[in-house]
């Protein structure tokens, strides 16, 4: 489990240098990954390191394969027919694809966020203690602690705490992505995925989960997939840019953003096309 | 702008007429099969006024008017009507109904002394009493006024006694008759394996029964001798006199002497005794108790068995089964499986089901009642379990599609979500996909059952009677008898409008057990509806 590094810090500057912080620099490792669904090639020798706990976004336009390396990494693109992959992808060294490494428990080290908030037509506290149950944890006083530590967490136990036992479908918009978060994170897994988590919310409620990601950061490694670059730079230390299912450019966010090496990001990034 | 220039006004708007033309035939069609069925059900049960007719060759009908239709033969124009009466007293004219042309009537009279009387044999009848024979001797002529409270009293104390031999003849003896059956078969078996002490035992056993089954019958006589032998004297139609013993009698009413109130107390005392008391005379009297029983059973242990297995059958076509020709062959031949005519299944459920489960069930459980008891079957013949199965089994594809399309309709990102957090397969199916495919799950057993209630072919090969002696559950060991033969509504409807003996008799009660049988797959279903909007409920809002 890993501890807290850095506390959390109050002011808050717009891009951070990566050198700031430590832990492991291969922390994820993509290695000539190749992936195709049936006959289309949609990631085609991606290779980048994800350190741990930092942000890494991964921005280009649609179609571009970005959300399809995202959901790699915890092997939801399994559940699709008809797929297949070239490469590695291994995490603290250990391959994602090796054979007694089993799914379930893959997913249970990486957690993952949707584009659209999926909660489970429960109730809150059913929806965040979900991941605990399913690996039979049945002592009410530790469900109750996973719960407020994880809604602590996700920023929303003062916004539920009074209505953990309704169903979860009634939240707003924010609430129930901000719920999803919660989820994710209550059987504490090592790395946070994230698919374009804030798309379909307003500026408030992606102010808030964008805050969250800084908090976040300090105990998981998340890597983020997102359409909007200035988020990108908001919350991101690491930034990858795709295109047409190659990675273009891999850098610090920093970097990327102030001076790109490479055209095509150059490009997308100042609007000109994407 | 001037409209009729308008050229942007949508085309073909005309089919939206005939859409609701479609709708309103269709409801029509309902409407009137439900209002025909109701008001055939319903009057079977309401005690008109009874006419005293006297016709000009002479005769003098005494009888309820049960229908009046064109003759065949008269003229269109000048249609003539002949009237049909149910005069009852089936021992002595023959027939219990009568045909009489409406014009030979010469006149009509409801004098008030006019007697319905419902008794236990030969059908109802409707005279004109003279006096009362009372239990004591005593006669009481109508013109008496302590006549009236008499008659009441005495029809009263007349029920008590055949209740009370109901009880003896039926419950207790019959008690006793399946214990000495019981009893003879382990003789038999002790006799065969020459166990000693066990012959003594058994022979000491039928013999006490044999002492208590003497003791109930003299009880039972002694019931009849020492109770009411009050009797009616009466005169029928003809002038003859009719005495009715009033143990015969079940009910008595002065039809054109009752009050609206009093029609009103006759009719739920009738709808009362249909609903819940058992058949007399060839079903074609007293009530349905057995058979409503028998049919509810039925409904719910096919329901019970076809949930499970559908859900599970889906479960593994929906989620397990690798896409591909095999699966497809499955699904059509599962979805043409709910085309296949009822009959069939119960062909297949005599076949496999009776003679091979139930036969394989008697060959090991019960062979020793098998080789005792003259090869008297117990679940090698059609029974309750059998009827259960076979509907579950025509009625599976209808459960199977229904939950197949449910469990595609749960959003995938509920089955995502729940896969990211590290959950299996089965655990999201169990924790996450069934409970919200439930309510269409539901949706798909409502479907069944409302299939399944009302079908009669296929259990008339696998165990439906049209009289059973005693219902499938009751008081002795294990109380649920599964093995045993049961009626059921519908193939009672069948039995009624097809098989009575007393066509004219029978036609009132095809329609009212019409109605019950709609009543109660009626009833079911808001149950079960009642069920899965509650289910519904907990998943609304939802806002995938």
């Amino acid at each position: 489990m890993p501890e807290i590094m850095n506390p959390p810090s109050s002011s808050r500057i717009k891009v951070r240098p990566a050198t700031e912080r430590e832990g492991r620099k291969d922390y994820i490792s993509i290695r000539d990954y190749g992936f195709w669904y049936g006959q289309k090639k949609a990631l085609d020798a991606i290779s980048l390191d994800i350190p741990e706990r930092q942000v890494v976004a991964f921005i280009g336009p649609s179609g571009c394969g970005k959300s399809t390396l995202l959901r790699n990494l915890n092997r939801m693109n399994d559940l699709v027919d008809d797929v297949r992959h070239e490469g590695d992808i291994t995490i603290s060294g250990r391959s994602i694809y090796d054979a007694g490494l089993e799914v379930i428990s893959l997913r249970r080290r990486v957690g993952m966020v949707f584009q659209k908030s999926n909660p489970f037509p429960k109730s809150v506290f059913e929806n965040v203690v979900y991941a605990l149950r399913v690996v039979g944890v049945r002592d009410r006083a530790v469900l109750e602690e996973a719960c407020e530590t994880s809604l602590r967490k996700a920023a929303l136990w003062d916004e539920v705490k009074d209505r953990l036992d309704d169903s979860a479908l009634g939240l707003s918009g924010g609430q129930m992505q901000r719920l999803c978060i919660a989820r994710a994170i209550a059987n504490r897994p090592e790395i946070l995925l994230m698919d374009e988590p804030c798309s379909a919310l307003d500026p408030i409620a992606t102010g808030k989960i964008e805050e969250l990601i800084h908090e976040l950061k300090d105990q998981f490694t998340i890597v983020i997939v997102t359409h909007s670059m200035q988020q990108a730079a908001r919350v991101s230390d690491r930034t990858a840019f795709f295109y047409l299912g190659k990675q273009i450019e891999y850098d610090t966010t920093e970097k990327i953003f102030m001076n790109p090496s490479q055209a095509q990001t150059e490009a997308y990034i100042s609007g000109r096309f994407g | 702008m001037d409209k009729s220039s308008d050229s942007s006004t949508p085309r073909g708007e005309g089919w939206v007429w005939f859409t609701g033309l479609g709708l309103i035939i269709g409801l029509g069609m309902v409407i009137g099969l439900l209002s025909l069925v109701v008001m055939n059900g319903v009057t079977v049960f309401w005690a008109p006024k009874v006419p005293v007719a006297l016709v000009d060759d002479g005769r003098t009908i005494i009888g309820q008017l049960a229908q009046r239709r064109i003759r065949a033969g008269s003229p269109a124009d000048h249609p003539r009507y002949e009237l049909q009466y149910q005069v009852g007293l089936r021992e002595l004219n023959g027939n219990s109904y009568l045909w009489v042309d409406e014009a030979k009537i010469k006149s009509e009279s409801f004098p008030a002394d006019v007697l319905g009387l419902e008794r236990v044999e030969n059908g109802p009848a409707f005279v004109r009493p003279l006096s009362l024979r009372k239990s004591d001797g005593k006669l009481i002529a109508i013109t008496d006024s302590a006549f009236e409270p008499a008659f009441q009293a005495e029809v009263a104390a007349a029920s008590a006694v055949r209740e009370k031999l109901v009880e003896i003849t039926r419950h207790r003896i019959g008690d006793v008759n399946e214990e000495m059956d019981k009893a003879r078969v382990a003789l038999r078996r002790a006799e065969d394996l020459k166990l000693a002490a066990e012959i003594a035992d058994r022979r000491r056993q039928i013999a006490g029964l044999e002492v208590r089954f003497a003791s109930l019958q003299a009880e039972a006589k002694k019931v009849v001798e020492g109770g009411a032998v009050a009797s009616l004297v009466s005169k029928d139609a003809a002038g003859r006199e009719v005495v009715v013993p009033l143990t015969q009698v079940i009910r008595a009413w002065f039809p054109n002497r009752l009050d609206t109130w009093g029609r009103v107390q006759l009719f739920f005392s009738r709808l009362g005794e249909f609903i819940f008391d058992e058949p007399r005379e060839a079903n074609t009297e007293g009530g349905l108790m057995p058979a409503i029983f028998g049919t509810l059973v039925m409904t719910v242990f096919m329901s019970l068995m076809v949930t499970p297995f559908g859900v599970i059958t889906a479960i593994y076509l929906r989620e397990y089964a690798q896409n591909g020709p095999v699966l497809r062959i499955v699904r059509i031949s599962v979805n043409n499986l709910a085309g296949v005519p009822s009959i069939v299944f119960g062909v297949f459920g005599l076949g496999f089901f009776v003679y091979v489960l139930g036969g394989s069930i008697d060959q090991l459980f019960f062979a020793d009642q098998l080789k005792y008891n003259n090869n008297t079957p117990v679940f090698g013949t059609g029974g309750l379990l059998w009827c259960s199965l076979t509907l579950a089994l025509m009625t599976l594809p209808v459960v199977i599609v229904a939950t197949e399309e449910a469990l595609a309709a749960v959003p995938r990102g509920m089955r995502e979500a729940s896969l990211a957090t590290g959950a299996s397969k089965w655990q999201t199916i169990r924790d996450i996909l069934l409970p919200a495919s439930a309510p269409g799950i539901l949706t798909g057993v409502i479907l069944a059952m409302a299939r399944g209630a009302g079908e009669v072919a296929p259990l008339m090969l696998v165990g439906v009677v049209k009289l059973a002696p005693t219902l499938p559950f009751d008081g002795s060991a294990p109380f649920l008898h599964m093995d045993r033969k049961f009626m059921h509504l519908g193939f009672h409807v069948y039995d009624l409008g097809f098989q009575s003996p007393d066509s004219d008799a029978a036609r009132p009660m095809v329609f009212a057990t019409t109605l019950l049988l709609i009543v109660l797959v009626v009833c079911l279903n808001i149950g079960a509806i009642w069920i899965r909007n509650r289910l519904r409920a907990r998943f609304k809002g939802a806002s995938f």
